[in-house]
This record gives C-alpha cells, structure tokens and sequence, in this order.
C-alpha cells in the first residue's frame, strides 16, 4: 500500500507563505498600536518591521540549507506570538513612556540571531545526549547563579536575576533547557532499570527506593527554588517538566501520584511557611475583598485590574491602542495577556491561546516521530514546558490558579525568556527535522555512543 | 481617524489572525500523515468508501493442481496424480517419476508443494531445469500449464 507512506516533502515553501502571514499579524498588530500617533508610520515602525522581517526570514534560510525536513509551522507561529508581542509592548510603551520596546526588539534579534546559530552549529539534536550530565552541572550553576552575593539582583522579592553590567538577565530560563536536556539523557539510558524495577502495590507499581533519587532531586531544586529564590512558578515548572519526562518515558502513573503528593506536601508546607506563598493563595481566593485588593505587598489589585481589563474588552476588544491595559501594573510582561486580552477580546484571545496549542501539538507530534529515545524525550519535554509555562500564565492571569511570576513565552517583554524560549524552538525544530526527513538518510554522527563504537568486527 | 475605519481595522485584525490559524491548520492537516508507518492489515470501511482504490481486489481463487502430465519426450502421455508430498524427477530409480530420457540426470529435480502451489527446484542436475524456457537457479513456483523441460522431456501441471 504505497499510497499510504507519503513521501516526506520538505514543504518550506508552505513555510515562506506562513510567515508573510505571520509577519502580517505581527506588524499590521505594529501599525494598529500608533494610529492615532502623528506621524502615523515612523522610523521606529519601520526599524521594526524591517528587522523583523529580515531575522525570520533568515531563519528560514537557514532552514532551507540545514535542516530541510523541518515543521513547517512552527516558525510562522513562534514569528507570530513574537510579532504581537512587540507591538502590544510598544503600545503600552506609547501609554506610559517607558522604552521597553527597542530592548525587546534587541532581545528578539538577539534570539533569533542565537537559534539561527544553533541549527546552523548544532544541526543534530543526538549530539547534546553527549552533553548529559554536563548539563546537570550547568543547570545547577545556573539554578545558584542569582543566589552569589554581587551578582544576584532581588527584584520584586525574587532572586531570579543576576546583574551583568548594567543587564538582568535570569539564567533560571537556560537552565530550563539544560534540565530538559538532563533529564532526556537521563532517562533514556537508565529507562528501562526505572521501569522493571520495583514492587506493585495495588494498581500501582512502584519505583525501587533508589530509583527515585532523581525524583526526590528534582523535588528539592524546586522546593529549593522555592525557599531561596521566592518564585513559586519556576519551582513549579521545574517539578512539572520533570514529572512529564518521567511519565512519558515510563509511561507509569504511579510516579506521577508520587510526584503530585510530593508537590502537594511541599506547596502545602510551603504555604504554611514562607508569608510570600501565603499571600499569593489568599490574593487568589479572595481576590475581591477590599484589604486583600488594597495591601501593599501580594495585594490582589493587579489580578483583579487585569480582570477589569479583561472585562473591558469583551468579545471583539477595545481594539489595538483603543483601551487602557496601561492602568494594569506590568501589563507589558506578567499581565501581559490581560492587555492583549483588553484589546483584541476574547475572540483575540482564543486566537493566541490557540497559537501556543498549536506550537505545543507540533513539537510533541516532533517528538513522537523521531526515532531516537532521547529526541522523543526532549521534543515532549521542552513542548510540555512551553504548556506548563502558558497554563500557569494564563491561568494565574484569569483567576484559575494562584499568580505566579512566569513569563508567557515569546509575548512578554523579557529577554532572558525570550532567548530561552527561541533556542527551545531551534531544538524543536531540529528534532522534527530528524523526524520528517526520509529514513534512507543515515546518521549524521558516527559517534553517537558507545554502541557504535563497541561494533568492531575482526 | 474616523471611527468607522477603527472599527473596521480592528474587526480586520481579528479576522486576519484566525486566517493565520487557519492556514496553519490546514497546512498542518496534510503533514499529520508523515512519519506513520505503512499499516498492515486491511483500510477500515470508511477508508474504504472514501478511496475505493485502496481495497485490493481479493486475489482469484487459485485452482489447485491435482495431475501432472508429460507432453512431450519418451514418455508422452504419462500422467501422475499429485498428493501432498514432494515429487522427485530423475532417471535414477528411487525417483518418484523416473525418466527414460538420456539427457536428465540421476536426481535432476524435485517438485514440492508449499501452501497452495507447488514448487520446482533443480537438484543439481547436468543439462538444467527449464521453467517457461528459464533455466531454474533457484525454487520458482509452477503455475498450471507452464511447461518444464528437463532433457527432452516437457512436464506441466494440471488441475
């Protein structure tokens, strides 16, 4: 049945009519914000425009000449949610006279400029297997980073930053990837002792005790995270990417039931321990209770600004430039989905949340087509991450689950994020290059572990 | 900016975003194919209303053969009944069909069955099977009426 195994095609030219698409939203989203700006189209818009069209377009260059096979849609989504970003950040910047737009139009070249070069060095997602426990180390030093006196910055109760003349940045966003890269490694050599292993209970089967030192690592970074750095939306992310590495490489629910116990002990004690935690939860409960709404430090009032906002723009939204999202404290990074939000309406809204599905759904059915454990296990981790990171966002936004300080991926002005979260869609877009491209294509590396090596024949 | 263009603008903006998400959808519904593996077994029914060319045609009831006859050489008009076990061709006299032809050799070939055909394979012979003026390197099946020459003899199948 020959009908039945299409040929893969390469399909970057879909990719090129995408993009015109989504540089289209990105920067018609641009000329909407200034239209009541006097010189309608200024330099800046143009400066904007140009560059961003350039940088995309370089990456689909490098697409065509490194990795052919790879999804056509994921960067038309990525240059989308990018696009909106900058405009609605240049928006607000228009609002309140503030210059975070040209820093995040730096940060987006800078981004794209860093995963340009990882598909062009890289070109092979098997070789950061070598990197595995390499990148146990990095993650570590950069979990500690914002922790060594002289380097970390405290910005609004969280030591997530470190200062590097005169820049922020937070390094908590690479170690993400490194982790996920760890945790791939990890997990695909060891899998099947993690899986054999271990008495039933029950339904359940459960891990032998020191099987589950991984599990109880993870478990104290985040609690660490927790305890030292104050963000309880990276802990979060941390645990959770880790519990969905484990599950789908062992596909056994009795860690995720370990896992959520775990989490739900640590958040509970968390919460019973440290004020900050506290004062998140009861700002989410009792959001509009008039002391809760007004107490200076972990008040409800930019959740609930952000509801008005949100309540402002209805359906269809005020339109781009037409509400006041400026009024909602950090509307242009944390709330920055309630400003998109006022302004484009639910309608908008669904559109952007439908973006990230379709974003996540490509790089898992990435990782489900490649043929290496270790891809697979990566692809669905970094995908799963970007979920975790939009569902606490979008969630913390809108009231379902306590606010935490997570940045929504691509959109927020943030440059550390956005770095992060564009080599994470190199890594993606590698993987479902390995995934689509034709099986006569061997591998690209001779060495790829010592399997290969071990095969020498007198 | 008057009002009317605002609006219009902005019902505009939100339409070209979902044309966005359409267009991905659609670019994507064609890609979901890639990477499954060629299905074994038969297409579902629905597959097979939608794309009546996928259903094979089920094979035509082969007939069996049951008779096999020698239509030419020294022993013309010979025929044997075939059961279920191999046959051995060959002018040596545990052969099963012995063949006073002096071209064959001592154990020139063997017919055998194999599910529902049956097989011819040389055994090493010194003038060669011929199978449909092939000569045999290897075991080919018999289809009905396909003659087999050996020396002068000629060997087919019947029903």
């Amino acid at each position: 049945m020959s009908q039945q195994l299409p040929v893969a095609k390469p399909r970057r030219n879909v990719e090129a009519l995408l993009l015109v698409l989504a540089l289209a939203v990105g920067i018609g989203a641009n000329a909407m914000v200034s239209l009541d700006k006097s010189p309608w189209m200024d330099s800046d818009f143009w400066t904007q425009a140009i560059l961003l069209t350039v940088l995309v377009f370089s990456i689909h260059v490098v697409l065509r000449i490194r990795a052919k096979y790879a999804d056509p849609v994921i960067l038309p989504i990525v240059t989308a949610l990018n696009g909106l970003g900058l405009a609605m950040i240049h928006r607000l910047d228009i609002a309140t006279g503030e210059g975070a737009g040209g820093k995040q139009l730096t940060w987006t070249a800078l981004a794209i400029v860093a995963t340009a070069a990882v598909l062009w060095f890289l070109r092979d997602h098997r070789v950061l297997r070598r990197f595995t426990y390499i990148s146990l180390v990095v993650s570590a030093v950069l979990l500690i980073l914002p922790l060594v006196p002289g380097l970390g910055a405290n910005i609004n109760g969280a030591n997530l930053w470190i200062v590097v003349g005169g820049m922020t940045f937070q390094p908590g966003e690479i170690a993400k990837i490194t982790l996920a890269i760890f945790f791939a490694g990890y997990l695909s050599s060891n899998r099947d002792l993690i899986l054999l292993a271990g008495k039933k209970v029950g339904p359940l089967q459960l891990p032998r005790f020191k099987d589950m030192g991984p599990l109880f690592a993870a478990w104290l970074v985040s609690i660490g995270i927790l305890v030292f750095q104050r963000d309880m939306g990276s802990s979060f992310m941390f645990f959770g990417l880790f519990m969905a590495m484990i599950y789908v490489a062992t596909s056994r629910v009795s860690w995720v039931v370990l896992g959520l116990v775990l989490i739900a002990v640590g958040g509970f004690a968390a919460a019973k321990i440290f004020s900050h935690v506290a004062l998140r939860v009861d700002g989410w409960l009792n959001a509009f209770t008039p002391e809760v709404y007004g107490r200076a430090s972990g008040g409800s009032g930019q959740i609930v600004q952000g509801l008005f906002g949100m309540a402002n723009g209805g359906l269809l939204g005020t339109g781009l430039g037409q509400g006041r999202p400026d009024l909602v404290p950090y509307a242009n990074s944390d709330m920055i989905i309630a400003s998109l939000g006022e302004e484009l309406g639910l309608i908008g809204l669904f559109a952007i949340v439908l973006l990230y599905l379709l974003l996540v759904t490509r790089g898992i059915r990435a990782a489900l087509g490649t043929r290496d454990a270790f891809g697979k296990l990566l692809g669905c981790g970094l995908s799963f991450a970007l979920a975790l990171q939009c569902f606490v966002v979008i969630g913390g936004i809108t009231r379902l689950i306590p606010l935490t300080g997570l940045t929504t991926p691509f959109l927020a002005a943030g440059g550390s994020s956005l770095l992060a979260n564009w080599i994470v869609v190199a890594l993606l877009l590698l993987i479902s290059d390995a995934a689509r491209r034709p099986y006569s294509t061997g591998p690209l590396e001779a060495d790829l572990g010592p399997a290969t090596e071990a095969v020498k024949l007198p | 900016m008057s009002e009317l263009t605002v609006t219009l603008l902005r019902f505009g903006f939100l339409l070209l975003l979902w044309v966005l998400i359409f267009s991905i959808v659609s670019a994507m519904r064609r890609d979901l194919v890639i990477g499954t593996k060629a299905r074994t077994g038969t297409p579902s029914a629905r597959q097979a209303r939608k794309h009546p060319e996928l259903v094979d045609s089920p094979p035509p009831a082969r007939q069996q053969a049951h008779r096999l006859v020698v239509t030419e050489g020294p022993l013309a008009g010979t025929t044997m009944d075939l059961g279920s076990s191999p046959i051995l061709l060959g002018r040596a006299q545990e052969a099963t069909l012995v063949l006073e032809d002096d071209y064959a050799s001592g154990r020139h070939a063997r017919l055998f069955p194999q599910g529902s055909r049956w097989f011819i394979e040389d055994l090493g012979s010194t003038n060669g099977t011929y199978l449909a003026d092939q000569q045999l390197t290897r075991a080919l099946p018999v289809e009905l009426g396909a003659p087999i020459r050996i020396g002068k003899t000629v060997i087919e199948l019947r029903p």
